[in-house]
């Protein structure tokens, strides 16, 4: 029953797309819009395979910046919430800036990283940073804040110091947020990287994106975006499978 | 300080008043509990039980009065006795061996150490065979004794249970009423219980405090003189119901 409802699961998901996509094609054969409007998915494909080793230097330079932003925001984000956790002046200071740097447009401040750190790739490093580290940010405060005070006092009433709090139940009790951030985060840094591009740079998805743009290839940019879904799916994934890894405890359907 | 040791009282509450914002919850609380004594909290729910085993755990301050351990004062301080809820409170992260070990670690005990230490008691609990799982894969009555194990790791002697068996269906906390028994018989330690049933308190009691509703004061002190081991059966008998008649006559009027 089980694994029939795990199949039904994928495929019902799977099947719509395939449905879209069949109407897509459909229209698109029928002549109910130009091709050079909309291209159909066969030829985004077949594009897609011709193009792949054309622009693997620009996924390769995406991939390198969305990851190290990612990287960055992770760290960024534990020394953040764990001292607005400790300290509540700090919190008090920093959680409505933090707010605030969301509400500014990135397509705003993507080209003032460019005038001051120029075209390489630290202003779009920076971008997937402010993108990234919100989520997380959020989430594990989240997660530190919700743990049950009668697991607190337990551990106060054996004798626990803060940091034993911490370690042993404020940490791990934050895990499942703090890997909800970790997912959305994902799927923003390769986003995060391609706006920071497209903005102003030199190379990259999001550079390559607006050359093809600028010729009117849109079979091309359909297929730089298929490259940028599929890579931020990976990333969700890869996320997802070290959450399930380093979180043995929450398997509970695996009984 | 040596006259309380020599009458083997290992636990002196004397005086406990506290109040929270002109609500006073607990009004001149005095009690002792003697080494490997089991004395029981018999109360209504909401009367202050709780706040009782607070100062006793040194969790909250009292207003007025002091808690002597072994005849030193302690009103205040946490790290002396063991405390277990109502929630086993196991930690969901760690398996039943480390959340066994913890008290051990957190003394700053090695993990290994601790492991090594805490191994010899699961057969005791009747946990043989458990100790690599996580607490999900466990029963509610099964985590309780995980629970109490780890209570027992923290403090041998002075042991303090808050409706431990409240959360449990009516089999399985009266089977666990008799486990508890049959550990007591092993293991020598002293226990304060609260509970607001009857029955588990004469059961498993040498001696049971009724307490009043809030602000929560001593009704009465009984000592239970059934006799030991204590079976189910017992519940049953003439004297039981003797005694049972009587605390109910005191806490309804």
């Amino acid at each position: 029953m089980k694994k029939f409802i795990n199949i039904e699961n994928k495929t019902i998901p799977i099947a719509f797309l395939f449905l879209l996509i069949a109407i897509w094609q459909i229209i698109v054969d029928a002549g109910l819009v130009a091709k050079y409007i909309l291209p159909s998915p066969k030829d985004v494909f077949f594009t897609f395979i011709d193009i792949l080793p054309m622009i693997k230097g620009h996924v390769l330079v995406t991939l390198y910046e969305a990851l190290l932003g990612f990287f960055i925001s992770i760290v960024f984000a534990l020394i953040l919430s764990v001292l607005m956790d400790n300290i509540s002046i700090v919190k008090k200071a920093l959680y409505p800036l933090i707010v605030i740097s969301q509400t500014v447009p990135i397509i705003a401040l993507a080209p003032l990283f460019v005038i001051w750190f120029g075209f390489g790739r630290l202003p779009k490093i920076i971008v997937v940073v402010l993108v990234c580290f919100f989520p997380i940010v959020v989430s594990l405060l989240d997660g530190l804040e919700s743990v049950d005070r009668d697991m607190l006092n337990l551990i106060r009433s054996m004798g626990g110091n803060k940091f034993q709090i911490f370690r042993f139940i404020k940490f791990p009790a934050s895990m499942v947020s703090f890997f909800s951030g970790l997912r959305i985060a994902a799927t923003y840094s390769i986003m995060g990287a391609v706006i920071g591009e497209w903005l102003g740079g030199s190379e990259g998805l999001g550079v390559y994106m607006l050359r093809v743009k600028h010729s009117y290839a849109l079979d091309k940019m359909f297929a730089a975006i298929l490259v940028i879904v599929i890579l931020s799916m990976t990333l969700f994934r890869i996320v997802a499978l070290v959450e399930y890894l380093v979180m043995p405890w929450t398997r509970e359907m695996d009984k | 300080m040596n006259s309380c040791q020599k009458n083997n009282e290992k636990l002196l509450v004397k005086n406990l008043r506290k109040s929270f914002e002109n609500l006073l919850v607990v009004d001149n609380i005095s009690l002792t509990l003697k080494e490997n004594e089991f004395v029981t909290l018999l109360g209504p729910s909401g009367c202050g039980k709780s706040t009782i085993f607070n100062i006793i755990a040194g969790l909250l301050n009292p207003d007025k009065g002091n808690v002597y351990i072994d005849g030193e004062n302690y009103t205040g301080k946490t790290g002396r006795v063991s405390y277990m809820y109502q929630k086993d409170l196991l930690l969901p992260w760690k398996r039943i061996i480390d959340n066994v070990a913890l008290p051990l670690v957190i003394k700053g005990e090695s993990k290994r150490k601790a492991r090594e230490k805490v191994k010899k008691y699961f057969e005791v609990f009747g946990l043989e065979g458990f100790e690599y799982k996580y607490p999900f894969q466990l029963s509610g009555g099964m985590r309780q004794r995980a629970a109490l194990m780890r209570t027992y790791m923290f403090s041998k002697d002075v042991i303090l249970l808050d409706e431990p068996f409240g959360g449990l269906d009516a089999i399985t906390k009266s089977k666990m009423q008799k486990w508890l028994l049959d550990v007591l018989n092993k293991l020598k330690a002293s226990i304060l219980f609260i509970t607001h049933d009857i029955e588990e308190a004469i059961f498993l009691s040498d001696k049971i405090y009724i307490l009043s509703d809030r602000p929560a004061s001593i009704k009465e002190e009984i000592i239970i003189n059934l006799p030991k081991p204590r079976d189910r059966e017992i519940t049953t008998s003439e004297e039981f119901n003797e005694i049972k008649r009587h605390i109910l006559n005191i806490m309804n009027n």
